[in-house]
């Protein structure tokens, strides 16, 4: 295993471990209030701060992980990104102008654009990667 | 299918008795990159067009060249 292939793992279980930190802690602080602690205004503060903290962390340890990749690596995730940025905005918005004007029987929750989010990015990753490798 | 970059890398690697592995180490990059670099599906920035150069102890334009050119 190469220099460059350890770093990349190092970094990608960094990013893992701060990912799930922070979908745990994004758990705590939104349960907590209802069924731990019984909507104690200080420890509600306390777990979104934590949550906070913990989305930070992942930022931080997503950067690392983008400046480990080689170019081409990198060139793949931005393209993703970058059209997983479009559509969430595009759709994203369509999909609140469709609960503001009453055309759905549900709530546009922030939830279902995250979700989006994450299933976009995974296919457009898959798409870019089978165009370039 | 990315720009009209041209290449000579397999040759070049063929010359020096390099695997794809091999250059990849040598630039500090990944095999999947060579191979998509080699194959004209990515072309690849100053710097690694460069190393890859480098690695092959020649100039540029003799690995790389634009496609109208040939």
């Amino acid at each position: 295993m190469t220099f460059i292939m350890t770093t990349q793992k190092q970094q990608t279980i960094k990013l893992a471990v701060w990912t799930w930190s922070w979908v745990a802690t994004l758990a705590i602080a939104t349960f907590g209030p209802r069924f731990i602690w019984d909507d104690h205004q200080l420890l509600t503060v306390l777990a979104i701060l934590t949550n906070l903290a913990n989305g930070v962390m992942m930022i931080i340890a997503n950067r690392k992980y983008f400046n480990i990749m080689d170019e081409l690596q990198r060139k793949i995730h931005l393209e993703s990104l970058a059209i997983t940025l479009g559509l969430a905005v595009v759709v994203g918005l369509s999909f609140s102008l469709l609960d503001q004007t009453n055309l759905i029987t549900f709530d546009a929750e922030i939830g279902f654009l995250v979700g989006f989010i994450g299933i976009t990015y995974l296919i457009t990753l898959f798409i870019n990667r089978s165009r370039y490798l | 299918m990315e720009g009209n970059l041209k290449n000579h890398i397999k040759v070049w690697r063929a010359k020096n008795d390099m695997t794809q592995a091999d250059l990849a180490k040598a630039i500090g990059s990944s095999r999947q990159a060579v191979h998509a670099i080699e194959k004209g599906k990515y072309v690849p920035s100053t710097l690694l067009a460069l190393k890859i150069a480098r690695v092959f102890d020649t100039s540029v334009e003799k690995v790389f060249q634009i496609a109208d050119d040939l």
